[in-house]
């Protein structure tokens, strides 16, 4: 457990976090591994876990009948996979797969919610830290619908 | 920083098609000869007024290695009549050709710094001379990234020139794609989210920029945010380039005319400017 504890906060999400949240963390966390091609999770599967990547890459992907899937975004080593488990009705609205053999730690969402709810100071830590890379996200996103590499004027 | 041109800038002189290399559906690179000469010598970051007679001018960058002197190298994307002319030429095709004309990007003063060269979409095509120079000369600096991103697989540009720059150890390369499928196994994401992907040191790094102004923007936010200074960013301002001298003030940018004191400035000049709808 100790070394889960290291590691869990080695993390970049968890840099410089307060130790004392740390402990409080690793009771819901866990290791987990992924080979090439296996999910994370499925769309509309519950958002039962937070996964913060240790390794590896993970595609978000849309599935659309009669084509390949879209990829809408990877994300590697130090960044975080999944916010449905955030928001009701904690269910995943993309397909996340392990591009590569992929290392991740699971933190168990109902756990970590009910901590949240519980100690508002961990609550506002993880909003603190969770609420920058949504926001990138979403700046991103728009960025990617801008088509910015488009031929111009059409 | 203007490099020598021909004698009369505003008269084209006549270069024929040696070579085509289809990069893209839409994109293809020309390898350029004079009929009288040699070509003259020219800056990374420079770019040249190519004309299809009998249709028009229009500016490209300069894309080849500086280094060599036997030819020139545009890269030209069709997108409208003269480059949809010029890019459809074929070895032996005659094109007028003014220039080299505009700023460098600064690569003599980036040496002993670290050196990040971010393009977006055909934006690589002007920074290659540049990343062919650091190359060339890798050891006069610091840690060297380029980040490249495309709309999608398929637009990417110099697909074997950026498999053996990944394949070098004095250099990172990390690319991303707007779009993709799973049959892409690389990243799927913007060009700023590259930034914290590769390692420099942001109080000793030069970034180099180019690419759609939209994504300069963003990617000079995220430069910012990682603490490169202003004034070690440098981006290629595209605007509507004419006479290529200075004079016609159709690429006017505030103070500036794009063609004579860009089209390489750097950000902490234009800063201001960047975001203003009026200019």
């Amino acid at each position: 457990m100790e070394t889960l504890e290291r590691l869990l906060l080695g993390h970049p999400f968890f840099t410089d976090l307060d130790p004392a949240i740390g402990r409080i963390l690793v009771g819901c966390a866990r290791n987990l591994r992924f080979a090439p091609g296996e999910f994370l999770f499925r769309e509309n599967e519950p958002a039962n876990e937070f996964f913060l990547v240790r390794e590896g890459n993970v595609a978000l992907e849309l599935h659309v009948p009669g084509r390949p899937p879209l990829v809408i975004g990877t994300l590697g080593a130090g960044e975080i996979v999944g916010a449905s488990w955030l928001v009701p009705p904690y269910r995943w609205n993309f397909d996340a797969r392990a591009v590569a053999a992929t290392r991740a730690f699971g933190i168990d969402a109902a756990c970590l919610r009910d901590k949240c709810e519980a100690d508002h100071h961990l609550g506002y830590e993880m909003m603190k830290r969770l609420l920058p890379v949504m926001v990138g996200r979403m700046q991103a996103a728009r960025q990617q619908l801008l088509d910015v590499y488009g031929h111009p004027g059409t | 920083m203007n490099a020598s041109v021909a004698p009369d800038p505003m008269l084209p002189q006549p270069w024929r098609v040696q070579a085509v290399r289809r990069e893209t559906a839409d994109v293809v690179s020309l390898d350029l000869v004079p009929l009288a000469g040699a070509p003259m010598p020219f800056k990374p970051g420079q770019f040249n007024m190519l004309y299809a007679f009998g249709i028009g001018e229009v500016p490209v960058s300069l894309s080849g290695d500086p280094a060599d002197a036997s030819r020139f190298v545009h890269t030209v994307r069709a997108v409208g009549a003269v480059s949809g002319a010029i890019a459809a030429a074929t070895p032996g095709t005659v094109l007028g050709l003014r220039g080299p004309f505009g700023s460098a990007w600064p690569v003599a003063a980036a040496a002993g710094h670290d050196i990040l060269i971010i393009a977006g979409g055909l934006g690589l095509a002007p920074l290659r001379p540049a990343i062919y120079h650091v190359l060339a000369n890798s050891e006069r600096f610091g840690r060297i990234a380029v980040l490249y991103g495309s709309r999608g697989p398929a637009e990417l540009l110099f697909h074997d020139e950026l498999a053996r720059w990944r394949g070098r150890l004095d250099m990172e390369v990390e690319i991303t794609v707007d779009h993709a499928d799973p049959s892409w196994h690389g990243r799927v994401g913007v060009v700023p989210g590259l930034i914290d992907k590769v390692a420099f040191d942001p109080k000793n790094t030069v970034a180099l920029v180019c690419g759609p102004e939209v994504m300069i923007r963003f990617t000079v936010a995220g430069l910012r945010a990682a603490g490169v200074a202003d004034d070690h960013v440098h981006v290629s301002m595209e605007r509507n380039m004419k006479c290529a001298v200075g004079l016609c003030g159709h690429c006017q940018f505030g103070p500036d005319f794009v063609c004579k004191d860009g089209a390489v400035l750097a950000y902490d000049r234009i800063a201001a400017r960047l975001a203003a709808r009026e200019i």
